[in-house]
This record gives structure tokens, sequence and C-alpha cells, in this order.
């Protein structure tokens, strides 16, 4: 994952992101997306030829050659029967190819994201889809196996995108949308909201960590586990100081008296790979900017700035947000 | 080298620092100044963005993130201090970059970890910043 960085941009420096995320698949179901792509492109640059062709002999060919091009048959076969024929094979083609993507045997492992402004709650689930892990803004998934992602939104219209692992999904308030996502291989996959959704949409991105089964299941029963309680004396004004300027009502910490859902869940924001939903990484340095003054990081998101808050208390905070792991 | 240089352009004057020469070994500790000259200014701005200092800084040539709790250092190349205390030369710079709170205790500013090479690098970068 990368977040999204300012560098100047030149074709040189685009190109070097070859091949985009789009048109390199991780996992069976972006593979279907990435099929399609290359076989429609492939397609428009044949008839791009043909209409360069027939061009050329409008403009240039011989008298015969241009009473054919304008005969009635080449106008039937290339104006009607061969176009209607050709798209009628790939809505049957595609239509089937994306059948798969959609389809739910039911015994795959459940999890739901839901969109917020500009963030995203996480929640994993047990079979019968009562919650058994509330996280947020990254999503850890078992290598290899498809996992069905339900998809809702608290407030308006988002779009869970991850390029490598799937196609878009919408998230809909009111209605429950269902994603298979699948990794081949356990790493760190990029992703971002595509729906337009307000001002700090493009600063809207998340990531899905794929681990080996046997690691995922470590990772999950690690999560299970309560917050650690051995902290450091700073770290422990930190938890203090959480409850007291008023981190705890919005953001929940579990085991303590935090319990605000209104924000991102905090439990273990420590091994988080990313900061204010996948757009910067997770430092001691990003976590002390963000706490202080995320408003001029990610403008117009729902956590006002604490400027207020002197030197010692910022360490003491970060100290305390960097040892939840 | 610079007796060398002394010795060819002004033979008594080169002769009067041979002589004083053995002297040199009695004036104090060895220099330490880190040389910046294997150090990258785009390294620099690379690491900068993400090591995270863009998270409180703002930089000229970084559209986003323009962090708001640190001081701007758009104009830093030309800034006289640190942090308004310390000298900003490229000796104490590389030091402060990766460990401010033992500069400046009580500051907001992190240690930021950070290898030889990469403090050598954002302190090149930081030194020749200046306005657009």
């Amino acid at each position: 994952m990368s977040p999204p960085t300012s560098s100047s941009s030149s074709l040189v420096e685009a190109l070097r992101g070859w091949p985009p995320p789009v048109l390199d698949p991780a996992g069976p179901f972006s593979n279907t997306v990435s099929t399609l792509s290359w076989v429609l492109i492939g397609l428009v640059t044949l008839i791009f030829i043909g209409v360069c062709a027939a061009m050329w002999v409008a403009l240039y060919g011989s008298a015969e050659l241009r009473a054919k091009l304008g005969g009635e048959r080449v106008v039937k076969w290339f104006g009607l029967i061969i176009p209607a024929g050709v798209l009628l094979v790939l809505l049957v083609w595609g239509l089937l190819m994306v059948r798969g993507l959609t389809t739910i045997q039911g015994d795959e492992l459940r999890m739901r994201v839901s969109g917020n402004l500009y963030w995203w709650r996480v929640s994993y689930l047990d079979a019968s889809g009562r919650e058994v892990h509330a996280d947020a803004n990254e999503l850890h998934i078992p290598a290899g196996r498809p996992v069905v992602v339900e998809m809702e939104s608290e407030d308006v219209i988002h779009s869970f995108w991850v390029p490598r692992l799937g196609g878009k999904m919408d998230m809909i308030p009111g209605r429950t949308n269902r994603l298979k996502l699948q990794a081949d291989e356990p790493g760190s996959y990029g992703g971002q909201c595509a729906e337009f959704c307000g001002g700090a949409h493009a600063l809207m991105g998340f990531v899905v960590v794929a681990h080996a089964p046997a690691d995922w299941q470590r990772w999950m029963d690690n999560r299970l586990k309560p917050p650690p309680t051995q902290l450091s004396v700073e770290a422990l004004r930190g938890k203090q100081l959480f409850n007291e300027v008023g981190c705890a009502a919005c953001h929940r910490v579990a085991g303590t008296d935090a319990q605000g859902i209104a924000g991102p869940d905090l439990t273990h924001i420590g091994s988080r790979q990313s900061l204010g939903a996948g757009i910067l990484p997770n430092t001691r340095a990003t976590l002390t900017g963000w706490i202080a003054d995320s408003q001029a990081i990610k403008p117009n998101n729902r956590m006002p700035a604490y400027r207020s808050l002197t030197a010692d208390e910022l360490n003491a905070l970060a100290s305390y947000l960097e040892a939840l792991k | 080298m610079a007796i060398d240089f002394l010795a060819r352009r002004a033979p008594g004057l080169g002769l009067t620092v041979l002589l004083t020469v053995p002297l040199a070994a009695c004036d104090g500790p060895p220099d330490r100044t880190p040389t910046l000259s294997d150090a990258d200014v785009k390294r620099g701005r690379q690491l900068v963005n993400d090591k995270g200092c863009v998270a409180c800084h703002s930089f000229p040539d970084v559209q986003w993130p323009r962090g708001g709790l640190g001081p701007s250092l758009e104009n830093f190349g030309r800034q006289g201090l640190i942090a308004g205390r310390l000298p900003n030369q490229p000796g104490v710079l590389v030091q402060f970059v990766r460990d401010a709170p033992a500069h400046l205790p009580g500051t907001a500013m992190p240690a930021i970890p950070m290898t030889d090479q990469e403090a050598r690098d954002v302190t090149a970068y930081l030194l020749q910043l200046k306005p657009r």
C-alpha cells in the first residue's frame, strides 16, 4: 500500500507504477475484471485499426475499392451484423464470467465494512452474523480463501474498491450489498473509496492485509485478547487523558472506559499499517500530528483539531495509542 | 591538502604553517561535523514523506499533506535557528531530525528512527528549502 503522495507527476513517473493495480490482479475475482478489460482493450484496438483502414480507403483508395466500401453489403455486414454479433457474444460471455463474483456458497468467512465520512468501520462476524471483533480502516483476511464482505453505509453512498482483489461495490444507506474478495498470496493491498462522497473523498483509503491462513487465525486469536495493561508511565498518563480531553466520547478502546462509537475503534491502533484511513504511514510522528491537527491533514473530517493540547499531553496520548497493539 | 596549496602559492607562509603543524595536534577534539557530500536531496524529499514529517510540517514542494501542528518549513534553508533555539547548522540538524526530544526537552516532536544516511539526506533536503 502506498498512501497518495503529491510528488510532481510526469509521464515517466506515472509509468513507474506500471502495471496499474487494476491490471495487476492478485486474486480470482479481480482476475475476472482484468481479463474482461484486456479483451475489451484488444477488441477496441482491432476496431480502431479497421476504422483507420476504411478511412484510408475512402480518402486514397481506387474508385473500385471506394465503391465497394460504400456498397450495401459492407454497410449490412460491418454496420449491423458483425457489431450486433460481437456485442451479443460479449454480453453472454461477460455475464457468465461475472456470475462467480456474486454467488455465495455460504461457507465463506463473513466480515462487514460500513462506510462513514471519511473512514471505514470493520466488523468480523461469526457464521450467524454476530460481531466477534470490531476494528476500523484495515481488513485482515486469510489468503487463498474467499471472504464475503457485507457492505453498508452509515451516511452517504460510498464505494469499496480494492483494485487488486476485486471489483467495486457500492455502499448504500439502508441496504446490504455483498462482495467477494480473495487474495492468492499474503500481502498488503491498498483500497480506496470509489464513489464521490464529499470533500475528503480522495483521502478515504484503507488497507486489506492478507495473511497465510494459520497466521490469520493466530492474528484473530491475538485480537480477541484484552488490550495491554503493562503501560509506561507516559502511556498511563495518556490513557487518563484519553478520557479527560474527550477522545473517549467518539473512540472505543475495548476493555477500558472509552466506549465511543462515533469514530474509528482504536483498540488496536498501534498495530495498524496506516493512519487517517489509509492515507499516512502509522508512526509516532504521524500519530502526534493527527491528534493535534487532523483537519490540516484531512480537511472536514469529523475529528476536530486539538490545538489546545500541550506538548506533554500530546506525547502522552501518542505514547498510549502507540502501545495499543 | 591546505598545506600543499599554501606552499605553492606563498612559499614563506607555507613554511610558517609547516612549522606550526605539530601544534595543531593540541587543537581540541577532532572535527566530527558530518559531511553532506553523499547526501541526496531527492531521497530526503521522499523520506520527509515516508517518515511522516509532512503530518506536522508544510514544505514548499509537498502539496499534501501540509500538517499544521509544527512550524512551516517553507523557508527553512534560510532560517538561522532550529525551533528558535538551536543554530541551524548541518551538524546540529542531522542530530535534531532523528532525536528532537534529546535536544529540545518538552517538544512535541518525537524521535524519528532513521539511519545515519537517512538523517543526512533529510538534512540536505531541509537546508536547501526556500519558498517557491
